[in-house]
């Protein structure tokens, strides 16, 4: 008699919160990666002079450059802890591989919203950025953290069954441009006119769909095959 | 040490056979590991395996544990052809203790079961029991990493208890258990073959394994002796 498998939801929580606690407890986002971001945003105005109307003006592609740069590392990270024995633990427990992939998501693009989050704070400090429209940021954020973290999920699930996390940022890198791309043109008509901002809002809101689904569907192959 | 959580959250009956191997193989890259390994196993049964190092034990526990798949010939667990699509579900009744315990570091002894609990549908009081169960009761908030070896052990000893698999695989079972721990083996192999499941034991003493176990066989070069 086979047992019937658990719901899906509840596995996913599972897995965010296992993962969530564990960087809670090992601090490498909160600790290192993020403070290492701000100091990214601090020292680029000292490397290519300290112009106010410039900086303001390429203050928010620099952010989003700084975000994607360190939002990799952050998968990598997240991958690099997973060693074979948890990889291991996960699938003698009969975990849905897509509960893994959507439970790490989760973790990966809630970590990764916090990140934004300071970065683009202390981008609006250091650069002067003028929020006159920031609206847009409440679907730009959003769809930005979860497109790296669905992406760097990803990635990590591929890496795992081939060469480990080194991988993972050859992976992303090319893959999340499309989310750079979205995002820096997005805020820039957003702060601009507003109106230019909701295709390139749609564009990164198509990527995490479809990389959603990729995720979903290649779990288990994904996992079956390492 | 109490007893009673054993089986408490038990959810089904083994299937008979619980194992049937059939001229199996496992290469890993061009090595063989496993050569022409014929196995059955009924549910009720305990078996102790023994054999030298590299003789092929922790293989055949991986390939039991449908970690690995078969290189040649046909693996049925608990009814689920291993090599097919069906292995994932199956492994939900397998319970592995292998060589290197397998809990998370940063999560406490508790997280670490609720974490297992979580995912296979378990009440939250299972956790409470089954630490209690293998005398953890006060180590339950200790992050795993600040344990010693023995109470990561026992950990995932409460955690098989907690789980109560149709098929338990022990690798060097008493392995850093105090001797009280290391009734713990006993009592698992007991709770899994009374309802009807079967247990395999791996181990070098052979000893002690022998009187838990109603059959025993080894393995030499890869090969069933």
């Amino acid at each position: 008699m086979t047992l019937p498998p658990p719901p899906l939801w509840p596995q996913a929580v599972a897995v965010a919160r296992r993962d969530l606690l564990r960087e809670r407890r090992r601090g490498e986002v909160t600790w290192v990666t993020l403070p290492f971001g701000a100091i990214a945003l601090l020292l680029i105005p000292l490397a290519i002079g300290i112009d106010a109307p410039t900086l303001r003006r390429i203050g928010p592609g620099l952010n989003w450059i700084v975000v994607l740069l360190f939002g990799v590392l952050v998968t990598v990270r997240r991958t690099a802890v997973d060693g074979a024995a948890d990889r291991d633990l996960a699938m003698r427990l009969g975990i849905d591989p897509a509960a893994v992939f959507i439970g790490r998501t989760m973790a990966n693009a809630g970590l990764l919203l916090v990140f934004e989050l300071v970065v683009g704070a202390a981008a609006v400090v250091l650069y002067d950025i003028e929020l006159t429209r920031w609206p847009w940021l409440l679907a730009v954020i959003p769809a930005a953290a979860l497109g790296l973290g669905l992406l760097g999920t990803l990635a990590g699930a591929i890496a795992a069954g081939q060469g480990g996390a080194n991988l993972v940022p050859f992976l992303v890198a090319p893959l999340a441009i499309p989310l750079l791309l979205g995002a820096t043109q997005a805020l820039d008509a957003g702060l601009a006119d507003g109106d230019g901002s909701l295709p390139w809002v749609l564009l990164m809101v198509l990527v995490d769909v479809i990389v959603a689904i990729v995720g979903v569907l290649t779990a288990r192959p994904l996992q079956e095959t390492r | 040490m109490g007893r009673a959580a054993v089986g408490t959250y038990t959810r089904s009956v083994a299937a008979s056979p619980v194992v049937s191997l059939s001229a199996v193989a496992v290469r890993l890259g061009a090595t063989p590991i496993l050569r022409n390994v014929d196995l059955e196993l009924a549910g009720g049964e305990a078996l102790g395996l023994f054999g030298a190092n590299g003789a092929g034990k922790t293989t055949l526990l991986r390939l039991l544990a449908t970690l690995l798949r078969p290189s040649a010939g046909r693996a049925i667990v608990l009814g689920v052809d291993i090599a097919g699509v069906g292995r994932l579900e199956v492994r939900r009744r397998i319970g592995l203790i292998g060589h290197t315990p397998a809990l998370y570091p940063e999560l406490t002894l508790a997280e670490n079961l609720a974490f297992a609990a979580a995912v296979m549908g378990l009440p939250a009081t299972a956790v409470s029991d089954a630490l209690g169960a293998v005398g953890l009761t006060a180590a339950a908030d200790r992050p795993a990493a600040s344990c010693s070896y023995g109470m990561q052990r026992r950990t995932e000893f409460a955690r098989e208890l907690m789980l109560a698999p149709d098929l338990l695989l022990l690798d060097e079972p008493h392995s850093a258990l105090d001797a009280a721990a290391a009734d713990l083996v006993g009592h698992l192999t007991d709770a899994v073959v009374a309802k009807g499941g079967a247990a395999v034991l791996v181990s070098h003493d052979r000893e002690r394994v022998e009187k838990l176990v109603g059959r025993s066989l080894e393995l030499v070069g890869g090969r069933l002796a």
